[in-house]
């Protein structure tokens, strides 16, 4: 579902909330191959400080699952652009698992990432998503060995999340050389497009990941930063930000 | 790997590695025979077990049913069943050749055993605390600094429990490769709610014997209170197979269920999964995990450990409630009774056993976990008596 060099962006939904959010993505699907939005979750624990504030901002603002399901409909009436949803597993989990998957296709959504579902307990999951022609995209991490990394490959119908470092979500200065040696692993071990996250936040970060060999580039804590310091009103800092991203990609 | 459909390993793809080095290590060790003796030596040299298995005669006789037993956890080092636990997960990260420890804590008590394990054998700790709890339970910071821990506020969510729990699995995510998390209850992801239980099944070991010897029979009942749910498992686990005693998980209810303050993951909260589980969890109709009330620190966890729901499943262990008014109640009647302050939280089992002691022929018997002593709870008691 993605090609190279894709830029992937990621903002929380309802942050600030749900009608900024809708305008937001409207910027964002000018400037990415895919967008990846977030569910807000009382307790989003991969998450390092800027998106886990991302999504008290949200639920304060009384953002509900449903409200998220409606904002990617009112989008996809106008836009193409491949959403993949993230979220952490209770929230689909409470919705009942095939109904979560089903209501989300139904509204438009191509893609989903349960960020803490690893494999071993994604059986039902993965039948859901056939059922109802959902892709799915799961993490691989750097201390993820050969044989789990080809089963996450298998089970990831619309490409492979690696997972850049040690660590929660949020910008770093520095790639860590943990994200090249991983790119190189699944480069020989998988067959589903690439994409890295975790720790991305420059231009010359998305050049170096895809000029090692990633088909796509994650880059989400970087520009929720901007909705945490501008607010409705951050709309164009994002397109700044995003203008400034995209040079990363002509490698 | 589960407990029926309970339990499980829902963690981000990071975490997955260390988790199963984790429960490679600890099927390794727990048939170690140096391990072994390492751990009973500590448990009987350092904590003080084995710990007694006391008649509460003037209790009983107050009541006029059945036999009241107190497990005397209360009698530990460090003041509860926490210990057990700490103990032998800081021995398992000695031997994984860890150097660092973090632990979660609510009301610090479990923050206090890490630092005091951490302590003992040479290991670094850091603690994550709610920066609410860091508030309310100022001796405990306080303590656990003296141990030699750092104390870390966590000022994300709710500052609470669930919280800390969150901020550590992000610092364990970032730095497993040297550091272990010592998860203080029987929850998080396989295999933690295995080796916890495990550690603290000498509860459940000892008590069995002692009952023998002074009865010549088991027990009728066993009580212990819930929260996370590890000195229930601790003190269940090793009588499961023995239908005859049934056994009761207390849960706090706060200011009633119907107020919606309260603490009862099993008896008010539906299936979910969180912190690596699949259990059950306070959480509104989005899957929103819900704050939590309860007199008792201990008890304030929107979930419960994933074989406590599973043993409610199948019927074999039974869940009820008790408030805040009728734990402190229950603090009272056995500080003056028996001269012994049980923590709030322990005060929760005595309260459900005080209420049906009294319906029971007086050749029946029941055991209470006495989880931990009341002094870490006066200030709550004070505010609550009016002192």
């Amino acid at each position: 579902m993605i090609k190279k060099p894709s830029l992937i962006t990621y903002i929380t939904a309802g942050d600030p909330n749900i009608s900024a959010t809708l305008e937001f993505l409207d910027i964002l699907a000018k400037f990415s191959e895919v967008i990846e939005l977030g569910i807000p979750f009382s307790d989003p624990m991969a998450d390092g400080k800027t998106i886990e504030k991302s999504h008290y901002r949200a639920l304060k603002a009384g953002t509900k699952v449903g409200d998220v399901f409606r904002v990617v409909e009112e989008f996809k009436d106008l836009h193409r652009t491949p959403i993949v949803l993230m979220t952490y597993y209770n929230l689909v989990f409470a919705r009942g698992l095939e109904n979560f998957v089903e209501n989300a296709k139904a509204c438009g959504v191509d893609a989903m990432l349960i960020v803490d579902l690893p494999i071993e307990e994604a059986n039902e999951y993965l039948n859901a998503c056939e059922k109802f022609e959902m892709k799915t995209v799961f993490l691989a991490s750097p201390n993820t060995p050969n044989d789990r990394l080809k089963a996450i490959d298998e089970a990831s119908s619309g490409f492979v999340y690696l997972v850049s470092l040690y660590g929660t979500t949020g910008a770093r200065d520095k790639l860590s050389n943990l994200a090249f040696d991983l790119i190189k692993r699944a480069k020989d071990v998988c067959t589903k497009p690439l994409a890295v996250g975790f720790g991305v936040s420059k231009a010359e970060h998305i050049r170096a990941l895809i000029e090692a060999g990633a088909d796509g580039v994650v880059v989400g804590s970087a520009i929720v930063k901007l909705i945490e310091e501008f607010g409705e009103n951050a709309g164009e800092k994002i397109e700044e930000k995003c203008r400034e991203l995209r040079k990363g990609l002509n490698v | 790997m589960k407990f029926g459909e309970f339990g499980g390993m829902f963690v981000a793809e990071t975490l997955v590695t260390p988790l199963k080095e984790l429960e490679k290590a600890y099927n390794e060790l727990k048939n170690d025979e140096r391990f072994k003796a390492e751990l009973d030596y500590y448990l009987k040299n350092y904590a003080g077990r084995p710990t007694p298995l006391y008649y509460a005669k003037n209790l009983t006789e107050k009541l006029g049913g059945a036999k009241i037993y107190l497990k005397r956890e209360d009698l530990l080092h460090s003041g509860a069943h926490k210990i057990n636990n700490t103990i032998g997960q800081a021995l398992l990260a000695k031997y994984m050749g860890k150097t660092r420890l973090i632990a979660e804590t609510g009301a610090g008590q479990h923050g206090v055993a890490t630092a005091i394990a951490g302590a003992l054998m040479g290991l670094k700790v850091d603690v994550y605390m709610g920066a609410e709890d860091v508030e309310r339970q100022k001796m405990n910071v306080f303590r656990m600094k003296i141990l030699g821990a750092n104390v870390i506020p966590v000022e994300s969510g709710t500052r609470t429990l669930k919280d800390a729990i969150n901020e550590a699995l992000r610092d364990w995510v970032a730095t497993f490769e040297y550091t272990h998390y010592l998860i203080g209850s029987v929850v998080g992801p396989h295999p933690y709610p295995t080796i916890v239980r495990e550690f603290q099944s000498v509860i459940g070991k000892e008590t069995k014997r002692q009952i023998l010897e002074v009865e010549g029979c088991l027990p009728d009942i066993i009580v212990a209170c819930v929260g996370g749910g590890s000195n229930a498992m601790g003190i269940f686990y090793p009588f499961i197979e023995d239908k005859n005693v049934r056994l009761i998980g207390v849960e706090a209810g706060g200011k009633g269920i119907k107020t919606g303050k309260h603490s009862a993951s099993l008896c008010a909260g539906k299936k979910g999964v969180l912190h690596g589980m699949l259990s059950y969890f306070l959480q509104d109709e989005d899957g929103q995990i819900l704050d939590t009330h309860s007199i008792a620190p201990g008890l304030d966890y929107p979930g419960v450990g994933p074989e406590h729901a599973w043993l409610k499943e199948i019927g074999r262990a039974e869940y009820i409630t008790v408030t805040d008014e009728e734990a402190l109640k229950a603090f009272l009647e056995l500080s003056k009774t028996e001269g012994i302050l049980p923590a709030l939280e322990s005060a929760h089992a005595l309260a459900y056993a005080m209420k049906i002691a009294k319906d029971m022929s007086r050749d029946e018997i029941i055991v209470v976990n006495l989880s931990g002593r009341g002094d870490k709870d006066l200030d709550i008691v004070m505010r609550e008596v009016g002192f």
